[in-house]
């Protein structure tokens, strides 16, 4: 990936370019003191669950919130987390792993597939379809996953992972950043060229395009990762048997045995519930980290064009 | 072979080859979206049209859901709840990820890659464990908030309670998506061509009339674009005030957004009828205010 010729949007991204090109700029203690202060904002809450999941029910409401009680016991926290109802919360996180790994997969193939083909090829209705696909990123998710569901309940996919798999795979925004995305990338010369040499369409796409597309097929994957991980709406209505529920309609149906036992049978959920909510996010702050710049390009490349 | 061919039907034969591969290369993505966008979408306007009784099944109503909807005072309130949390929480949130950005951009600031990550860092918190979190931060048993009132002796604020729900609600949204549109606004000012900074720097503009007189402008499609998100993901708003009904039961009712009230239709009523309706309209009503939206901006840009 790094022998290739990044695309624009990419480039324009990194910071060296600027701040080499601007020396003369002071730096401002006032500005980054407010800048932390809005910091502390952000992280605060997180550092509350990290501290809340080390406590013993006791501790969470006898003790300071932001800061650790005496008892250490967040390993005794998490492996009831783990034993919890035979295993159950290792079985959501599979699910939600495999949802979003399926989803994003084909998500982003078919966004790189179908944007490579509106930006590279003339064909009748090019531009029409591409409008009404465009056009359909303004169909908010979740007023389509009512009608989804009546419509999956009358096949029988209901209560199956193809219930959550499916409506995934439809991404217009990934297609329209894959068609921004492409005709940066993709010079028309090299395509051309390949044709000469004989090469097939279909082998030009995996074996020249797809490699000029990477950056922009994973920011796709990255987007469409981060919604199946985060969905919420769609499995809850989708699916009844909890062995099949990803991680967040699982933390949410303890949370409701939580909150509806109060200080008795449910204060032995709180627990679970806090440091399962834990757990869950430590994999995606990582993987958000590390791959931080990808996000920055893909949604670059989709804020400066129109 | 084709030795006899001349070279213009050949070339034309070429194209129209190169216009079918284009088929093939967008079919898939197309089969998958009429299959799980405009079948759900057509069935749905579909069922939307039939009404199901006790006696006499179901029954061909016509437009009669939607006059119900439009008259139906607690979709009404939902719509206008959804309206204001729109117009509150929006241009706050997008006011703060602007300047952050322009604080980014600026070059003014030590740790700027901390920051930037830090305050992206919620948006990888699904928002689910992000309203249980606030839930408990909220709440007067054990949340901190409530025990730092405690310990400097003044009542602490209902959170849960009707009067802050909403602002209770804002918070929680804004703390998960201003980093998010942060890195939207910012990518786009990295994009601006540096040339055109160091021209008005020479005429001797300041940093703050960089920022208002270059920066802002450039940044005009960027902004629509976290406008339209914005548009989107607050008049469908429903994790948030699902997870935090647990709570609160009497403050958020299961009319409390438009999206919980299709939920509560379609799965605790079994009115799938109206529920689809609803669920239209809702969609109607989203696609509506995202094109006054741009048509707005296209218009004060021309």
């Amino acid at each position: 990936m790094t022998t290739v010729v990044a695309p624009t949007a990419v480039r324009a991204t990194t910071d060296e370019r600027r701040v080499a090109k601007r020396p003369g700029t002071r730096r401002s203690p006032l500005l980054t003191l407010a800048m932390l202060a809005f910091l502390v904002y952000f992280l605060l809450p997180l550092f509350w669950l990290v501290v809340a999941s080390t406590k013993t029910t006791g501790d969470l409401f006898s003790t300071f919130g932001l800061w650790f009680a005496d008892d250490f016991s967040l390993p005794t926290n998490v492996r009831d987390v783990f034993a919890a109802e035979n295993g159950i919360y290792a079985r959501w996180l599979l699910n939600t792993a495999l949802y979003a790994v399926v989803s994003a997969g084909g998500a982003a193939l078919l966004a790189a597939l179908g944007g490579y083909g509106f930006a590279k090829f003339r064909f009748r209705g090019n531009n029409a379809l591409f409008g009404i696909v465009l056009g359909s990123i303004m169909v908010p998710s979740t007023a389509l996953a009512i009608p989804t569901y009546l419509v999956f309940s009358k096949i029988g996919l209901v209560n199956t992972p193809w219930a959550i798999i499916l409506p995934s795979l439809v991404n217009p925004f990934g297609l329209y950043l894959m068609r921004v995305y492409a005709e940066d990338a993709v010079p028309d010369g090299l395509i051309e060229a390949a044709r000469i040499d004989g090469a097939g369409e279909f082998r030009i796409f995996w074996q020249v395009a797809m490699r000029l597309l990477a950056p922009g097929f994973v920011t796709v994957l990255l987007f469409t990762l981060v919604a199946t991980w985060n969905n919420y709406f769609l499995p809850l209505i989708m699916l009844n048997n909890p062995s099949l529920y990803p991680v967040t309609v699982g933390l949410a149906n303890w949370a409701a045995q939580a909150s509806m036992g109060g200080g008795g049978s449910g204060g032995g959920v709180l627990p679970l519930v806090v440091t399962g909510s834990m757990l869950s996010i430590v994999p995606l702050v990582i993987a958000f980290l590390m791959l931080q710049r990808y996000w920055q390009s893909g949604l670059g490349a989709g804020g400066v064009k129109q | 072979m084709s030795t006899v061919t001349t070279a213009v039907p050949r070339r034309q034969r070429a194209a129209s080859r190169r216009a079918a591969a284009g088929y093939l290369f967008v079919a898939p993505f197309l089969v998958v979206f009429v299959a799980m966008l405009v079948v759900p979408l057509a069935y749905a306007g579909y069922l939307s049209l039939f009404r199901e009784q006790l006696i006499g099944g179901t029954t061909f109503a016509g437009l009669d859901n939607y006059t119900r909807a439009l008259s139906d005072d607690r979709l009404l309130g939902g719509v206008a709840r959804v309206g204001a949390f729109f117009a509150i929480q929006v241009p706050l949130m997008l006011a703060l990820a602007l300047f952050f950005a322009l604080a980014l951009d600026s070059g003014a600031l030590w740790l700027s890659r901390v920051l930037r990550l830090g305050i992206f860092v919620p948006y990888a918190v699904p928002s689910v464990v992000a309203a249980l979190m606030w839930g408990y931060l909220y709440g007067p048993d054990f949340g901190p908030i409530a025990q730092l009132f405690d310990k400097v002796g003044w009542a602490a604020p209902n959170l849960l309670g009707s009067d802050l729900m909403l602002g209770s609600l804002a918070n929680v949204v804004t703390w998960e998506f201003t980093g998010y549109n942060m890195i939207i606004l910012y990518a786009a000012l990295r994009a601006i061509p540096t040339e055109l900074y160091e021209a008005a720097a020479v005429d001797g503009a300041g940093a703050w009339r960089i920022a208002w007189s270059i920066k802002i402008p450039a940044l005009r499609p960027a902004l629509l674009l976290t406008l339209i998100f914005s548009v989107i993901g607050s008049f469908q708003l429903f994790n948030e005030p699902q997870l935090l009904q647990r709570l609160a039961p009497n403050v958020i009712d299961s009319a409390y957004t438009p999206n919980l009230y299709a939920y509560s239709l379609a799965f605790t009523s079994q009115d799938v009828n109206y529920a689809a309706a609803v669920s239209f309209l809702l969609g109607a009503v989203i696609v509506a205010v995202s094109y006054t939206v741009q048509l707005a901006a296209n218009r004060r840009r021309s």
